[in-house]
């Protein structure tokens, strides 16, 4: 190595070194360390006790964190595919070219702006059973609502449709893919006969497959870490912990229990589901998902 | 102009990054210059109760040189004292909850004051028993206290006198609360409730202490869990009593149009619910929220063959902790000796109207202090039937617990003892191995 390149070679991993440390120190450190703790009883102020998969076992047999776990998938059960319907939907409306459309697209994107916890605040009031204003529309129409966030039934529901309130990140993502489908494609179907919804299906559809698996794999991910939004409006997961959801019951244990290992374990548990959920959508996506050019 | 070469571009900005840290960290006194020696305060208060810590450490920071206290409004400052302690740069004295103390002990977070109360001659004799206890845990003493609460029932007195009730006659016995709820709820055309007497469910803080105004313990002190002794369930029945009697779902609605607890909407403020358990801090709210509100506040209620049951109240307090790791403890407990010296002390609840966790009480403070109720809530916590949050390491835990056995059973959707019994499977397991880890720790 001459001087020169000797000098290069020093600059070069001088100028890498905040992402090198700050990977290491912030992410890669953290997730060795965590997976160490869920192997032990760590309370954060005393040294982590060496307890094997004690935590583990425990877990399986907690029933606070089936009940999460439940309340998690359910939720998503509901939120996922609801969210990539409407968010679908609203991109194929908005990608028409009717006068005006980067207005529409703003006014659909702004929401997914705000604040989660304000978000929180502001849906807290929509769904007052009393003076929400959801259930004064409803009423409107001679609907009597429920106490959305009393009732231990409607209160996912009431979160699933809360969610929906965020779909403007999804919308401008789909918009990009149906504007990259080729205009070829709806010409030549136009010329086979094919009317809108059978363009939509034909065409659209497969071209923005990609995007959609994209976005149900994001939101999979999101989903085990939605936490914020119920930490603000039930902090307890009340009614009858139905709003209790995994990410919560884990921070509870770490912060309010002072369990940490037990709260690691939690995570890994959390890292090994949406692992699994995420190679099972990709296997089950090969068949329905086209690969322009791939 | 010089232009920087590649060769010391990166010399210079690590140059320019050590010397913001420097300069962030580098503007402090530590008392070797000869200035006052910092100490660093966290504390949870904002609004009017943070004023009146403002001016209590004012008054400190005045009344000698040597030490400055830095007091910083910090959120959910349990936890990050917990944080910070663990990472080894804790402040020199935090404002927890009593019901921290126990943990933060068993876990060594926090220091033992018993060195500095022998030096300097302060103890039991000072406090009022049950707040003196609050500090202590396994025999030795971690805290010293803020600002003490207890609870009472508050109660609305034009709508007593609406309903054609005593205005100035709380009820005394359980069954005459009952009765008195009652005559004070009313309904709609519709039959839809417009006005509660009570609920027990509201504000819902206790909702794991309804057992204790009925005899009730949470556990026995040490080794067994107690939520389901027959004088908890018969307490749950009683609450549960109450959604059956004007149904869960109707309440639930009726629930749901609540307002926030700091807002006019509060349910007792806006005269929503006419009686209710609340804190000796209520009268600020009422001041501030709802001043032409008529109201009183006295014992919560007993069962009617109990009269050994009257003067059951929840006493709690904010404490004073120095964390373990503190760079200046002496100077920290200089700090927390005056916040509990008399003057320190009724300067501080004084601001934030509350009283005064020692035995003596200046007249002054009693004849100034603004709300009219205030000895109810001293006296209370002069009674025998004072009860605290159980000093129990996994408490948090135990409480949600409780809380979701109560979501249950005033939704219908449990019966009591089913909902308890639930309970004390859970938490029982839960001592049991908690206990058994600690034994094995210990040898």
């Amino acid at each position: 190595m001459t001087r020169q390149e000797k000098r290069t070679l020093r600059n070069g991993l001088g100028f890498v070194s905040p992402w090198f440390v700050g990977l290491s120190v912030f992410l890669l450190y953290p997730i060795i360390a965590s997976f160490y703790f869920s192997l032990c009883e760590y309370s954060v102020l005393m040294k982590p006790q060496f307890i094997g998969l004690g935590n583990y076992a425990d877990l399986f047999t907690d029933e606070v964190f089936w009940k999460a776990l439940g309340n998690t998938l359910g939720y998503a059960a509901f939120a996922l595919p609801l969210g990539v319907v409407v968010s679908l939907g609203l991109a194929i409306l908005l990608n028409t070219g009717v006068r005006g459309m980067t207005v529409y697209r703003t006014i659909f994107f702004v929401p997914s702006l705000v604040p989660m916890v304000a978000l929180a605040i502001l849906w807290l009031w929509i769904f007052n059973g009393e003076h929400g204003v959801l259930n004064h529309v409803l009423g409107l129409i001679g609907i009597k609502g429920p106490g959305w966030l009393s009732d231990p039934f409607w209160a996912k529901p009431a979160l699933v449709l809360l969610t929906l309130w965020g779909v403007g990140h999804a919308v401008v993502i789909y918009l990009a893919g149906l504007q990259s489908a080729p205009q070829q494609l709806y010409e030549a179907a136009e010329l086979d006969g094919a009317n809108w919804g059978q363009k939509v299906r034909h065409v659209t559809l497969p071209m923005v497959s990609p995007v959609i698996l994209f976005n149900t794999i994001m939101g999979l991910i999101g989903v085990f870490q939605f936490f914020a939004v119920p930490y603000v409006m039930s902090p307890r997961g009340q009614p009858a912990r139905s709003t209790y959801f995994f990410a919560m019951y884990l921070y509870d244990n770490a912060f309010s229990y002072l369990r940490m290992g037990y709260a690691s374990a939690m995570a890994w548990i959390m890292f090994l589901i949406i692992l699994v959920l995420t190679l099972l959508a990709l296997k089950f996506s090969e068949r329905l998902v086209y690969y322009e050019g791939g | 102009m010089l232009k920087p070469s590649r060769a010391t571009a990166l010399p210079s900005l690590m140059i320019a990054a050590v010397l913001v840290v420097a300069t962030t960290t580098g503007c402090r006194h530590d008392g070797r210059s000869g200035g006052p020696i910092t100490i660093d305060y966290w504390e949870k208060w904002t609004g009017f109760e943070g004023d009146a810590m403002r001016a209590t450490v004012n008054a400190f920071n005045e009344s000698q040189s040597r030490i400055h206290v830095n007091l910083l409004t910090v959120s959910q400052v349990d936890r990050k004292m917990l944080m910070a302690t663990a990472g080894g740069i804790p402040p020199d004295v935090a404002g927890l909850w009593s019901s921290n103390v126990n943990v933060y002990a068993d876990k060594n977070a926090v220091l033992c004051l018993d060195p500095y109360l022998k030096r300097e001659g302060i103890g039991e004799q000072d406090f009022l028993p049950v707040f003196w206890d609050l500090c202590r845990h396994r025999g030795k003493t971690w805290a010293l206290l803020t600002t003490p609460a207890t609870i009472a029932l508050h109660w609305n007195k034009r709508l007593f006198r609406e309903a054609g009730l005593d205005p100035n006659r709380p009820p005394r016995t359980i069954e005459e609360l009952d009765a008195f709820a009652e005559k004070l709820t009313t309904r709609d055309k519709d039959g839809k409730i417009v006005r509660m007497g009570f609920m027990p469910s509201e504000p819902g803080w206790w909702n794991w202490a309804w057992g204790y105004f009925f005899g009730g313990r949470m556990w026995d002190g040490k080794s067994k869990i107690t939520a389901n002794s027959p004088e908890n369930i018969r307490a749950f029945e009683w609450v549960q009593s109450y959604s059956k009697k004007y149904g869960a779902t109707a309440l639930q609605t009726f629930q749901s149009g609540f307002g926030n607890f700091s807002s006019p909407q509060n349910a007792f403020l806006s005269e929503t619910v006419a009686m209710e358990i609340q804190g000796v801090w209520m009268h600020n709210f009422i001041s501030k929220y709802a001043p032409k509100l008529e109201w009183g506040a006295a014992p919560f209620p007993h069962p009617a063959g109990r009269p050994d049951l009257a003067n059951v109240t929840d006493a709690e307090a904010d404490v004073l902790v120095i964390p373990t790791g503190a760079k200046h403890p002496d100077e920290a407990f200089e700090f927390i000796r005056f916040v509990n010296s008399q003057g320190g002390s009724e300067l501080l609840n004084m601001g934030q109207r509350k009283f005064t966790p020692l035995r003596k009480v200046s007249a002054e403070f009693l004849r100034k202090h603004p709300n009219p109720y205030i000895e109810v809530f001293i006296d209370l916590a002069k009674s025998k039937n004072a009860f605290s949050t159980p000093k129990l390491g996994m408490w948090n835990e135990y409480a949600d617990e409780m809380n979701n056995a109560f979501d249950n059973l005033w939704l219908q959707k449990r019966a009591p003892k089913e909902a308890l019994d639930i309970v004390q499977q859970r938490m029982q397991k839960k001592l049991d191995r908690g206990l058994r880890r600690e034994a094995r720790l210990e040898h």
